[in-house]
């Protein structure tokens, strides 16, 4: 498949360029919160990409339709709603999920990332372009909760992959990789604080590899 | 006439258009809660069977526990707000324990609630926690899930450790907790021994079908 260099544009902002995680630095209460597992981070990205792949893609659909006064609050109620519609089907039809993410499933509203998306995207650009730019947004943020998560997860417990078991079934039960045996853990990793200092050195590392190729 | 025309275009259809979103989406988020309310609650359910069925030892019991519901008034000793549910389970016909649901009000994130199986001797035969909101990655080590930490429980009763000793170690007493969360298994164990002291108090009519 031939990726149009408007797509590859949008992919590279997400991903790189514009990463909500660690150069726009919006989104931080769930990267914070959620990224002291890989298996947390990874669901409350896929979920936010879920979130904002539909929001876009809505709000580019009515994008004629609303005045431009109303435009933030319209843009809040579609979120909310989509937000509640995910959390409802996740807490039927994947309700190990649900319990893993509990509070930070609705909490995705809450998250600045997908509003500033729509409103500096999705609200003056066509439909397909705009869901691309949330997938792309979302695994941005993904890929910075997953990095942090690991990351906090090896310091704080010496495992990896830890607790797939609890979000998919019996069947992931031995993913688990024990990176230290034995380790004693540590804590700072786990708390909030972690979060800090590890998006501190991703941000760090993401400006030194910049500042290379430049 | 200038004037009814702005109040119309700025005021008037701005709120038509918002009222006409607003009413979408609660059409939308009805149906969504009515296509999936029964798998929520199939779901809800299937979960709190899981943790009915551990709260007693396998084997003790051989009724369909989700179906031997009996009310339990709110008394402080429970840490109950409304009145909730015992479930009595039998073997071969005779009351072999009951499963009391009790709360504690104290967790660092508001309330844990708690399934309390107790045999009829007084022993504990099980403690699982259905819900709470305990720091995730630190307090939530509660859920058997994650770790055998509320297994613990297991075998005590109101005299087995005596009074002084049903507190977190760090108090002095027997139970074990993670360092850096005691909020969570002191309210814990605190809930488990005022349960155990409520079960003392109706054990005759909580082994049976009567009210206590």
């Amino acid at each position: 498949m031939m990726l149009g260099s408007e797509t590859r544009d949008i992919f590279y902002n997400g991903l790189w360029k514009q990463n909500p995680g660690i150069i726009q630095l919006l989104g931080l209460c769930p990267l914070l919160a959620v990224s002291n597992t890989v298996v947390n981070a990874l669901a409350l990205g896929l979920a936010t990409t879920l979130v904002m792949a539909l929001s876009n893609g809505s709000v580019a659909l009515i994008r004629n339709f609303i005045p431009n006064a109303l435009r933030i609050p319209t843009f809040v109620l579609l979120i909310a709603v989509l937000v509640t519609i995910v959390t409802l089907v996740i807490q039927a039809y994947a309700q190990p999920l649900y319990l893993v993410l509990g509070i930070f499933l609705p909490l995705i509203t809450t998250n600045c990332i997908v509003l500033a998306r729509v409103e500096a995207f999705a609200s003056k650009q066509p439909t397909v372009n705009s869901i691309l730019d949330g997938i792309a947004m979302g695994l941005g943020i993904t890929a910075v909760l997953v990095t942090l998560g690991a990351l906090r997860e090896v310091i704080g417990k010496g495992t990896l992959f830890s607790g797939f078991d609890l979000a998919l079934g019996d069947f992931a039960r031995n993913w688990t990789v024990t990176v230290f045996p034995d380790y004693p853990g540590f804590l700072l990793a786990i708390l909030p604080p972690g979060a800090f200092f590890g998006l501190g050195l991703l941000i760090a590392l993401r400006n030194a590899l910049q500042s290379r190729k430049a | 006439m200038k004037r009814i025309k702005h109040w119309v275009r700025d005021i008037l259809a701005p709120a038509a258009v918002l009222l006409l979103f607003s009413a979408i989406g609660a059409l939308l988020l009805s149906g969504t809660y009515q296509t999936t309310a029964p798998a929520i609650e199939k779901a809800e359910r299937a979960i709190k069977n899981q943790l009915l069925a551990q709260a007693l030892p396998p084997g003790s019991f051989d009724n369909d526990l989700s179906r031997a519901i009996y009310p339990l008034p709110t008394d402080p000793l429970l840490g109950l707000k409304r009145p909730a549910n015992r479930y009595l389970a039998t073997r071969a016909g005779q009351v072999s324990g009951v499963i009391l649901e009790a709360s504690a009000q104290d967790g660092y994130a508001g309330e844990i609630r708690l399934l309390i199986g107790i045999l009829p001797d007084g022993r504990i035969g099980g403690v699982r926690v259905t819900t709470h909101h305990e720091t995730p990655g630190l307090g939530d080590y509660i859920e058997v899930a994650r770790s055998p930490w509320i297994r613990q429980f297991d075998g005590t009763s109101l005299d087995r450790p005596d009074a002084a000793h049903w507190k977190v170690r760090k108090e002095g007493g027997l139970f074990d907790y993670v360092a850096g969360a005691t909020v969570t298994p002191r309210a814990i164990v605190k809930a488990v021994h005022s349960s155990l002291r409520y079960f003392a108090a109706h054990r005759a009519e909580l082994l049976s079908g009567e009210a206590p």
